[in-house]
């Protein structure tokens, strides 16, 4: 009955229109599962047996990517309830602690996949490493993974003020006080007095769009993690991904 | 490297817009493999991919269950609270504040490691160790790994565990609620010492300081240029030299963690307008 129920579904005029293929219990099937699915042809259709090793690549580079989707997913949930303004950040956070239903999964979800990602993202970049998997042809392949690392800490450091409590506020204060004293750049920087840099001019003011933590601060913090930074580590992801299968895996032969 | 074309039986042309495949001398995937070594990715790998997402997700759900997301009190941009740490992330950075200026310790530093981490494949010459765990074939390039990330993590257990107060140095062991005094501590720059041995000026044991930080960097690059002539010929100038600034400016950071520890030089390098 079973098997019968089953022939009715991929059989039918629905299943075959999104899929275009039977079910992936042959090898022709298998093969279009993969490379007619938008999703998964980022993969090849057939592996090396030893490719399939854990022991060479432990999942990391795996793992980190699971973890950015979990993050855009609870990220965007915890948009609905989030609204940019001083007067009321934290009172949304506080909400989602006490008021709104799954409020504290979502967030608890959101900053431990934070702190995991950042984690993995070493934790594969130092497996890539170990293997000499950034050697040529795959150099140009490091510089892409090296630029995500960087994107996920200032993804990391753009999300802490959003909470606007006291961790929030002083984490982001010091972390911006550093961009002051950029050399040639900076107020308070060598050679940027010289250069006629004020604290209403240089680059820290640049950044939080004040002289001081506040309002301008916080909405281009919001824009930068919920908007442009994800942005940007999609298409280098795009790339990384690419990469992979133009350059080949460096795994074992 | 032996990715050599064999020989390049049908040159590429720009004219053509066909191509002729190349032979190769090169483990490229498929080969000198038999088809039968290969399997399909549906369902092998997908099997693997998505028992490896459940475990992560569910590790994550338990993680949860003990450790919450913190919430502190309102900001307030009056009370700054003591001692303030940077996520753990960046606890490596805000602790080499105590050993360097904010200009060195928080953009520059930062920026040389972004740099240097992305130029390392093109350093590293060595076209050994490619697809497979080894030491003994690279173990120079896993040294540099090693080393940086050791100083990094290092310091950011530091930062964590050692700081208190006012960011001093406090031990599991120590109050943690009382102030150190800083009266106990000082710290001088590295030009002064050489006053006080030799009874010069200032300015001359500025020309030393000079001499010892230009003569770091000068012998630093020379002597291994003499001692490892392999390495260098390996090599080339220009990315030995690359290779070698960062080399020395890592061994530098780890060395002035040392002499402001034990020593308690604040700088090294004087000059009015930078100081190291």
């Amino acid at each position: 009955m079973l098997q019968k129920l089953k022939n009715g579904l991929v059989d039918s005029q629905i299943f075959k229109s999104i899929f275009r293929h039977g079910y992936p219990d042959n090898d022709l099937d298998r093969a279009y599962a993969i490379f007619s699915n938008v999703f998964l042809h980022i993969h090849p259709v057939k592996v090396r047996r030893s490719a399939l090793r854990m022991r060479y690549t432990f999942c990391l580079g795996g793992i980190t990517l699971l973890l950015f989707i979990i993050l855009s997913v609870t990220g965007i949930w915890l948009m609905f309830y989030y609204t940019p303004y001083t007067g009321l950040a934290y009172r949304n956070i506080k909400d989602l602690q006490f008021v709104i239903f799954g409020g504290n999964l979502m967030r608890d979800l959101h900053r431990f996949a934070a702190h995991g990602m950042v984690l993995f993202v070493w934790l594969h970049m130092t497996r890539v490493f170990l293997t000499g998997a950034y050697k040529a042809p795959r150099e140009f392949n490091w510089i892409v993974g090296v630029v995500l690392l960087v994107n996920t800490l200032v993804l990391s450091w753009t999300g802490y003020l959003l909470p606007w409590d006291q961790l929030a506020y002083w984490a982001v204060t010091v972390g911006a006080k550093m961009a002051s004293y950029t050399p040639f750049l900076g107020q308070n920087g060598p050679w940027g007095p010289q250069l006629g840099f004020l604290p209403t001019n240089d680059i820290m003011f640049m950044l939080l769009g004040g002289t001081v933590v506040g309002q301008n601060a916080l909405i281009r913090f919001y824009v930068l993690h919920c908007v442009v930074l994800p942005l940007v580590v999609t298409v280098f992801l795009a790339v990384h991904f690419w990469r992979i299968r133009k350059d080949g895996f460096s795994g074992p032969l | 490297m032996d990715e050599k074309v064999t020989r390049e039986i049908f040159p590429r042309d720009s004219r053509k817009s066909y191509g002729l495949v190349e032979l190769m001398k090169k483990s490229a995937p498929i080969v000198r493999k038999e088809p039968e070594d290969t399997v399909y990715v549906w369902p092998n790998l997908l099997m693997i991919e998505m028992i490896c997402a459940i475990l992560v997700t569910v590790g994550l759900m338990v993680l949860i269950q003990f450790e919450h997301a913190p919430l502190r009190s309102l900001a307030d941009p009056s009370t700054t609270p003591n001692p303030m740490r940077a996520p753990w992330y960046f606890l490596g950075l805000q602790e080499l504040l105590v050993y360097f200026d904010p200009w060195y310790a928080g953009v520059v530093l930062p920026g040389m490691i972004i740099l240097g981490l992305m130029l390392f494949p093109y350093l590293d010459v060595n076209p050994k160790g490619v697809g497979y765990y080894t030491y003994s074939e690279r173990k120079f390039a896993v040294f540099n790994y090693s080393f940086g990330f050791a100083l990094w993590w290092i310091t950011i257990i530091i930062g964590t565990y050692l700081r208190g107060l006012d960011w001093q140095w406090y031990w599991p062991w120590s109050n943690h609620l009382e102030h150190m005094n800083p009266a106990l501590v000082t710290l001088i720059p590295l030009h002064l010492i050489f006053v006080n041995w030799f009874h010069v000026s200032e300015g001359v044991g500025k020309i030393f300081t000079d001499i010892i930080f230009i003569g770091y960097f000068a012998l630093g690059t020379l002597i291994p240029m003499i001692v490892w002539k392999p390495m260098y010929k390996a090599m080339g100038l220009w990315r030995y030299l690359t290779f070698m600034f960062f080399f020395l400016s890592m061994m530098g950071v780890a060395l002035k963690i040392i002499l402001r520890l034990l020593f308690n030089i604040k700088y090294v390098l004087v000059t009015p307008w930078i100081n190291i």
